[in-house]
């Protein structure tokens, strides 16, 4: 029986691979007079994004999900936010079931992600007033509030009706956390929504999300492959490793479960992702890159 | 209480967004309606320059009327189709495709929304070039039905819009090169549909296939209006006709679109790309 009062999201056992497109033909052709005849697409396999992922997060809670590149924080969120169809497992949003109820979950849910979705032609009020619209909101309350909302993030009036691309990435991130307040959601999905910015934007962009849950009542799930910012913001945490949660817990608690193999000196969360998946996230990260890199670099055939 | 007054609301936002959009890129706009202008002049300058071409005599007037029609209908089709068809591709390009697709609205609405501008759009581009032709040729448009042919443009309206929902399928399934194809289909329509000639100088194959293209009874009613001034009586079968394809194309369009977005969520290809 699930409990939607406490549980603001629950994922249980949930599974993604995915599969790089083959038409028929290449299927069975993968060497031909000693040359193997790859494309990008070919050459690389199916990749599991997500192994059996559980989680729960409670209402009101910030609750980080910590992994490298390409560990499935992103997948994760975008199954929760229904844009990828898991291929097994359930995930709950208030007690609604995400394969039946998708469109009910949508209204109760926002999400920002690590690129600013904007239409960068258009001004931030435009595009916060599109969004408004979409939620089912007035025009003239979306337009009042989205107003307040801007100028409260210490937009210049003048910038509220300038193209997005003339503004800075933080600001323009900002901006996308504006929109997401606008249309009042039960559970905000943030996806690295500091990763490349400067010091100053980032802070303020952590500051924002404090204050999401300290005015908004708000319930988020926070993706990063920043330690300190999650031991800042969040009030518990998941680590996750190509594709499988390795631990979970307050930052607290998994400090103390890693505490004996850091010779006396206070463990941060970047010592329990080295103890628990055996490699530090930088070199993790480095890693993906490589992947990518590698997957890219593909044989022709003459 | 979610109603269809938000799903209003929803479809609305394309239009408005659209427009702003339009606003933004404006020097763009006119760029491509010189574009547009030009091309129509093109093609109808090939009835003026035609008792040259062929040493006979023909009927000038009637010959440019006939390929501006014919111009004026595939202007239309094209920025129809293209609005509606490109809406996908265009969505990742800004990298808001997701954002958008995450929308709590339901997808007809969001395809109802943008086709929705796009008629707006293709109607006023269509009336600024029919003025600019008529003005350059000294047309007489007196004796035209021109409510007639914009009723007819309108009927087939819902069928061009429910023909870019399929293409709009591509560019789901096929993020590099489903534009492209796109493409591909709208000119097969040209071919097939007797935008420049009377459909029946094609093989007999393509002629067969030209009843299956709502272009084809859109250039039959348009013309009989521009050319003929037939009364709105004698353009029911053409009206008929494009209402009928429409009503079957459009549950196509959006079963379609829906079968290859749940596909596309399926292989993880909504997601940016360049």
């Amino acid at each position: 029986m699930s409990e939607p009062t406490t549980w603001a999201l629950r994922v249980a056992a949930v599974s993604k691979t995915f599969r790089p497109f083959r038409w028929p033909w290449q299927a069975n052709a993968p060497v031909q007079d000693g040359v193997r005849h790859d494309t990008a697409e070919g050459r690389s396999g199916p990749v599991c994004a997500l192994d059996k992922v559980s989680l729960q997060v409670r209402r009101g809670e910030i609750f980080g999900v910590l992994g490298p590149n390409g560990s499935g924080k992103s997948t994760l969120i975008r199954v929760i936010a229904t844009l990828v169809l898991p291929d097994s497992g359930s995930v709950e949003v208030l007690g609604l079931d995400l394969a039946r109820h998708e469109l009910e979950i949508r209204r109760l849910i926002n999400r920002v992600s690590v690129e600013a979705s904007f239409f960068k032609k258009l001004s931030p009020l435009e595009n916060l007033l599109f969004g408004a619209r979409l939620y089912g909101l007035p025009a003239n309350r979306a337009r009042q509030e989205a107003l307040g909302i801007l100028r409260r993030l210490g937009l210049r009036e003048a910038s509220l009706w300038q193209p997005m691309e003339q503004m800075s990435r933080g600001m323009q991130q900002k901006v996308a956390i504006a929109r997401a307040l606008l249309t009042a959601p039960v559970l905000l999905l943030l996806d690295e929504p500091t990763t490349g910015l400067d010091p100053r934007s980032k802070r303020e962009v952590q500051g924002l999300v404090e204050a999401l849950r300290r005015d908004h009542h708000a319930t988020v799930i926070l993706t990063t492959h920043d330690m300190l910012e999650a031991d800042a913001l969040c009030d518990r945490v998941a680590i996750i490793d190509a594709g499988r949660i390795v631990a979970e817990g307050t930052p607290a608690e998994l400090k103390q479960r890693v505490a004996s193999t850091t010779g006396g000196s206070p463990p941060t969360l970047e010592d329990v992702f080295l103890a628990l998946t055996g490699h530090s996230l930088q070199s993790a990260d480095e890693a993906a890159s490589e992947d990518a890199v590698e997957s890219s670099d593909v044989v022709l055939a003459p | 209480m979610w109603s269809w007054r938000h799903e209003t609301r929803a479809a609305y936002a394309f239009v408005e967004r659209n427009v702003h959009l339009v606003k933004r890129y404006w020097g763009w706009e006119v760029v491509w309606l010189i574009y547009s202008i030009a091309n129509a002049l093109s093609v109808t300058f090939i009835g003026a320059g035609m008792e040259r071409i062929s040493g006979q005599r023909v009927d000038t007037q009637h010959l440019i009327l006939y390929l501006l029609t014919g111009t004026l209908v595939w202007g239309y089709l094209s920025v129809v189709f293209t609005l509606v068809s490109e809406t996908i591709q265009w969505e990742r390009w800004e990298g808001t495709i997701e954002y958008t697709l995450m929308a709590p609205i339901s997808r007809f609405t969001h395809l109802v929304g943008t086709t929705l501008f796009s008629l707006l759009y293709g109607f006023l581009q269509t009336a600024v070039i029919l003025a600019a032709v008529a003005a350059c040729f000294h047309l007489d448009l007196s004796g035209a039905n021109l409510l007639g042919a914009a009723g007819v443009l309108l009927a087939a309206s819902l069928s061009f819009s429910a023909l870019g929902m399929v293409g709009a399928v591509l560019p789901l399934l096929y993020p590099e090169k489903g534009v492209q194809v796109v493409q591909v289909i709208q000119s097969l329509l040209l071919v097939i549909s007797g935008v420049y000639y009377p459909v029946d100088v094609l093989p007999r194959a393509l002629c067969w296939l030209s009843q299956f293209s709502p272009a084809t009874y859109v250039l039959q009613g348009m013309r009989a209006a521009l050319l003929d001034g037939a009364p709105l009586r004698q353009l029911w079968p053409c009206i008929l006709a494009l209402l009928l394809l429409g009503m079957l194309l459009m549950p196509l369009g959006v079963w379609l679109f829906g079968k290859a977005e749940r596909y596309a969520r399926r292989t993880g290809r909504l997601k940016r790309d360049g």
